[in-house]
This record gives C-alpha cells, structure tokens and sequence, in this order.
C-alpha cells in the first residue's frame, strides 16, 4: 500500500509572530521556518507503518513556495521515499491545497493520505476533511491511533468528550492529532542520502488546477493586550484580593 | 439569505454551544434556520426551537446520523445549503470534523473559528495561535464558517419555531462507529465553566491531580490541563486548553505548575482573570496573569484549599 503525506512549511512553533506595522499580514521576515508540527508526526506514522511491512511506498507533497524543498527532504530523512513539490505564485488556500491533492491521489492511488490535523499558521484545520469530501474518502481526524487491518482502518479519535473510534474502509484519509506518535529525530547521513531521493517539481497547472481565493485577508491586527497583572506574596493575599479585588470569589 | 445552524447534541440534548452559534448567526442578520441530525432527536428538535431569533427547525432521523460521522452529516448538509446565504457550526471536535467537508462539497472555502461578525461577509478570526487576529472578507455564494463558542454569548430561550422533518441522505456506507470511551465527571464542562483550574508537568504526575480536584470542587470548577500534562499521561485528552485543545474564556483561571507556552496561551488568554501559580518567578505565564503567586504548587494547593 502507498501512503500519501501532505507537509506544509510554516514558521516555528517556538517563534511568536509579530504583525506589520501596516497591519496587512504577520512580518515572517527572517523568521525560522519549520515542518508543521502536525505533517511531522503524520510523516512519522507513515514510517512506522513503513516499518511494520502495512505500507510499501511513501510520498511527500507540499504545496507553497520553492523553499518547501526543505520539509520534503526533511520529510525523506525520516523515510519518505520520494516527494512532490508543487510552487504557486501566493500561499494556496485549503481549498486549493484539497483540489490539488485530489489530482495527486487520482494519479498516484493512495491507500491512506495522512495529513496534519491543522496548520499552526492559518489554525485552519480544514484539508484533510475536504480532500475526503472532493475525493470521496472516509476520514478519521484528530487521530491518536491507527491500525490498519484488511481493507479497513480503524482510527482512534481525540474528540472534545474523550475518545471515539471510527472504522474505514481504505482508500481513507487521517489526520494526525499530538498523542499519534512522537517523530523521531533526523540524522545527518539521513539527511545526506535524502538529497539524492525523487523529487517533481510542478505547478498547479500541471494538474489543471486554478489558484484561486474567495476569501481575503483585509487586515491583520495584534491580540488586544492584557494589562499587566500584580505578584501577591501570599495564598491568603490572593484569596483576598479575588474577593475583593477582581470579585470573582464570594 | 437564511442562515443554517447546525446543531450540536447527543441525541437526547442540546449541546449548549449552539445558542452561542445562533448568537454568531443572529449578528449576520436573516431568519435562522437550525438542522438537528441524529438517532431519535425529538426532544433536542424541541429544544433547539426555544433558541431565541431561530425560525425553523429542521430534523433529519436516521440511525446513521447516531454518532454525527463527518461523511454522512456532510452530505446532509450539503443537501440544503445551497438554500442558505450562510451555514454554521461551533467549532468543537464535531464542528472541525464535518464542516469542511461541507464548504468542499459546495465548492466553497470555509472561515475557521470566527471570533467576531463584522458584516455578513467579514469576520475576525484568530491565526498563528492567536498572536495575530485576522479581518477576511468571503466572496463565496455560501459562507461556511464554523464559531469559537466563548467568543459569543449565548442567544436566549424564548423562541417557538416551527419543526420540520428533513428527508435523511443515504448512509454513505465508508465508514462506521466502533466505539468511544467518553469521560466521565460530576464537574462542569470545561468550555462552559466559570472558573477553570488547570494544571501542568508542575503537578509531576496524575495522583497529584488530586490536589487540584480539590480546589476546584470548594470552586464549582472545571479542571483543564496543559499538553505536557496529556503527553505525560496525567490526564485524559479531553482536558487540554490551548490552541490544538480547547478553547476557555472563564470569570476566573487558575494556572498550576504552567509555564505559559504561547501555544496553551492561545486557549485562556480571553479569560477575564487569570491567577498563576509557579514556583519559577521567570515563567511566561506571568505576562499574562492578573495575580502571580511565586510558590511550590505543593504547598499552595493545600493552603488555597483551606482558605477557600
Ligand atoms: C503543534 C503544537 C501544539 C501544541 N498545542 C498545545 C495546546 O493545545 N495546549 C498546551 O498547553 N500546549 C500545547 N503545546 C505545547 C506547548 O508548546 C508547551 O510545551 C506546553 O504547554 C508545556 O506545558 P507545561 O507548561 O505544563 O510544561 P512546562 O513548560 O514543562 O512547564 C512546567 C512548569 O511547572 C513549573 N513547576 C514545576 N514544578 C513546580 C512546583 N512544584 N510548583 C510550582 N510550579 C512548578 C515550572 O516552573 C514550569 O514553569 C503544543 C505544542 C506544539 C508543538
Ligand atoms: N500547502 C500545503 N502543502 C502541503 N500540505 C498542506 C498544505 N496545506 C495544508 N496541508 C496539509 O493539511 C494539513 C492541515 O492543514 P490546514 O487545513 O491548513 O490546517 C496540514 O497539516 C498538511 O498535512
């Protein structure tokens, strides 16, 4: 079975992102870019299923600017086998990322797409369930485990009660949640033999696929901020001042 | 335009974040018109009728709609909205789930997480774990967007709608319930909670939760947790609050042994007061706190037990 994983470039998750001063986006100039945190752990899974013998044949793709280069080989240091790097002119919206993966899985015939459950720069948590949508795929989202298993994978889900498991019936799309897996650390020979693995370059062209946004950002503004806050020296100062401070306490 | 929302429940009731939704939708501006899909959902039908400013009620009954699985709701869904200006959900697990499966089904992006209507097409959103708040405008026929429950308060409850029934979709047969261990506790819900106690990798393992459990209880509280406190295996997923967990804005928060990572930030921040306790006098969490107890969480949380 081949596994397909989405991975998106985005800035470090240890980086706090400042806006512009004209407002009209957040200032990534100069700053750290990483794997999504999320695209780790599902490129993770992928390997591992790799290594248990269920999967035969792992392809990364990422969607965005020529420097996502560097995620997909990062991506085949862990175990990819080969990779797909398709550069548009601005960031592709879900939607079109979705479109885009659904012209990859009707050519390369995956039998599990796992994909980050959100991106931690637009928050959007949307690609994965739109590519089951466009494609026709059952999806199980926010997974902590998947257990692949004749035709059929059953995945357990982190929802807001506890826990759910749903089973699937493959081709199926999963979406990666924290507890999945812990992603193993890159080393350097990894590193040097991933330059030499597959890589295509394309355009959303190549795939008849329009870039396009119907929704558009017209301002990006800083968080209000909070005003700064008192050290109490004490439990019972605290207490008092919940009480009869912030009245929060009766 | 008439706007759809799409109720939350568990098939006997109403979760009460769609009264926040209707609240979202009821700042668009248009008749409200809300859809409950389940097994036997009569009584949450009833319900979500009493929703003040909702019209219609439409009930889809079938037993493939139990356990709300993201490609037979999408389908429903999608089976009405093109009758809708806009079609919404809170953005719970469930939300997340089906809805953007919907926005693909009518070729449509989805807007994620709204935070604030500023018209019936622009809406305020948080990115980048909230350290930026976006303003985006949708030019899409349908607007899909699904709503961060505490930014709304709760519409009211003296609605009469009518309810209609809705023909179900055919159970799209790819993929089925197995089962579900769901927590159990006498606490309030979390996302809903006025005070919130939550603890961290301070609180070192889950028996020390015990601590916690305490103050909450003399505090009616719900208990929250970070992600390093879920990744440790103290407490269960459900308890985490941040910005891939969930998402609190309560009269009181009370940070234990939580160093204040932007991304558990993300999910309490909006929280009107916010007390952290941590033994570490440089840790981020202060920034945020109103009060700032510099303390070993083990000697405080016995202290504020007894002083409460
Ligand atoms: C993709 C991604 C998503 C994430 N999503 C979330 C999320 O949704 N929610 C979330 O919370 N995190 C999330 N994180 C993790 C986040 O970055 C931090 O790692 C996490 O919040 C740290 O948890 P913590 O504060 O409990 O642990 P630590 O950072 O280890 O802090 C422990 C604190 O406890 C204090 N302490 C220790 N002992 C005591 C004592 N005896 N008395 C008092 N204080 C004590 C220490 O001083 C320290 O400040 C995410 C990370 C990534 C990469
Ligand atoms: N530009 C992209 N290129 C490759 N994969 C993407 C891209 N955008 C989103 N994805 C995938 O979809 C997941 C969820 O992203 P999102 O819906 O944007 O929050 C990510 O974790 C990736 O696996």
């Amino acid at each position: 079975m081949k596994i397909l994983v989405p991975v998106k470039r985005v800035v470090d998750y240890n980086v706090k992102v400042r806006v512009k001063a004209d407002q009209s986006d957040v200032d990534l100039a100069n700053v750290k870019m990483d794997i999504n945190p999320f695209c780790d752990i599902a490129v993770e899974e992928a390997v591992r299923l790799k290594e248990q013998g269920v999967a035969t044949e792992i392809v990364v793709v990422s969607i965005g600017e020529a420097k996502a280069e560097e995620q997909i080989r990062r991506a085949m240091a862990i175990g990819a086998d080969r990779g797909i790097l398709i550069t548009t002119e601005a960031p592709a919206s879900s939607l079109t990322v979705a479109k885009l993966l659904k012209a990859i899985v009707a050519e390369e015939e995956p039998g599990l797409v796992i994909l980050g459950k959100q991106s931690i720069d637009t928050d959007n948590n949307q690609t994965g369930q739109m590519l089951g949508a466009l494609t026709g795929m059952p999806q199980g989202t926010f997974a902590s485990k998947v257990e692949v298993a004749d035709n059929k994978v059953n995945v357990t889900r982190e929802i807001d009660g506890g826990l759910q498991t749903v089973g699937l019936t493959l081709p199926a799309i999963v979406t990666t949640d924290l507890r999945l897996n812990e992603p193993r650390y890159v080393k350097l020979p990894d590193i040097m033999k991933a330059k030499r693995k597959p890589l295509d370059k394309k355009t959303p062209a190549d795939y008849g696929v329009e870039e396009k946004r119907s929704v558009t950002t017209l301002n990006v503004a800083p968080p209000a901020e909070r005003e700064a806050g008192i050290t109490v020296s004490s439990v019972e100062e605290l207490v008092e001042k919940l009480k009869n401070e912030a009245k929060v306490l009766s | 335009m008439s706007i759809l929302v799409i109720a939350e429940h568990n098939n006997s009731e109403l979760a009460p974040v769609t009264r926040n939704v209707v609240a979202a939708a009821q700042q668009i501006g248009g008749d409200i018109h809300v859809l409950v899909a389940g097994k036997s959902t009569d009584s949450v039908a009833e319900e979500a009728a009493k929703i003040t400013g909702v019209t219609k009620v439409l009930n889809s009954v079938a037993d493939h709609y139990e356990h709300a699985l993201a490609e037979n709701l999408s389908n429903l869904v999608a089976s009405v909205a093109s009758d809708y200006g806009h079609v919404l959900a809170a953005a719970t697990t469930t939300g997340k789930n089906f809805m953007p499966r919907v926005a693909a089904l009518m070729d449509v992006e989805q807007v994620s997480e709204i935070i604030a209507v500023e018209s019936a097409d622009t809406f305020k959103r948080p990115i980048y774990a909230g350290n930026a708040i976006a303003t985006v405008q949708s030019a899409d026929p349908i607007k899909v967007l699904t709503v961060r429950g505490t930014a709304f308060e709760p519409a009211g409850l003296d609605g009469s709608a009518s309810i209609e029934s809705l023909a179900a979709q055919e159970d799209a047969g790819i993929s089925e319930f197995v089962g579900e261990e769901l927590a159990v506790s006498d606490r309030p819900e979390l996302t809903a909670a006025g005070v919130v106690v939550s603890g961290g990798r301070g609180m070192q393992n889950g028996d020390n939760f015990e601590l916690l459990y305490k103050v909450a209880d003399k505090l009616g509280a719900a208990v929250g947790a970070s992600r390093a406190a879920v990744d440790e295996g103290f407490v269960p997923n459900d308890m985490q609050v941040g910005q891939t967990g969930k998402i609190v804005a309560p009269e009181l928060y009370i940070a234990v042994g939580i160093s204040g990572q932007i991304q558990h930030l993300a999910g309490m921040k909006d929280s009107k007061v916010i007390v952290a306790i941590n033994k570490d006098e440089e840790a981020p969490i202060f920034q945020v706190a109103d009060y700032g107890l510099v303390a070993d969480l083990f000697e405080a949380l016995p202290e504020l037990e007894k002083a409460l």
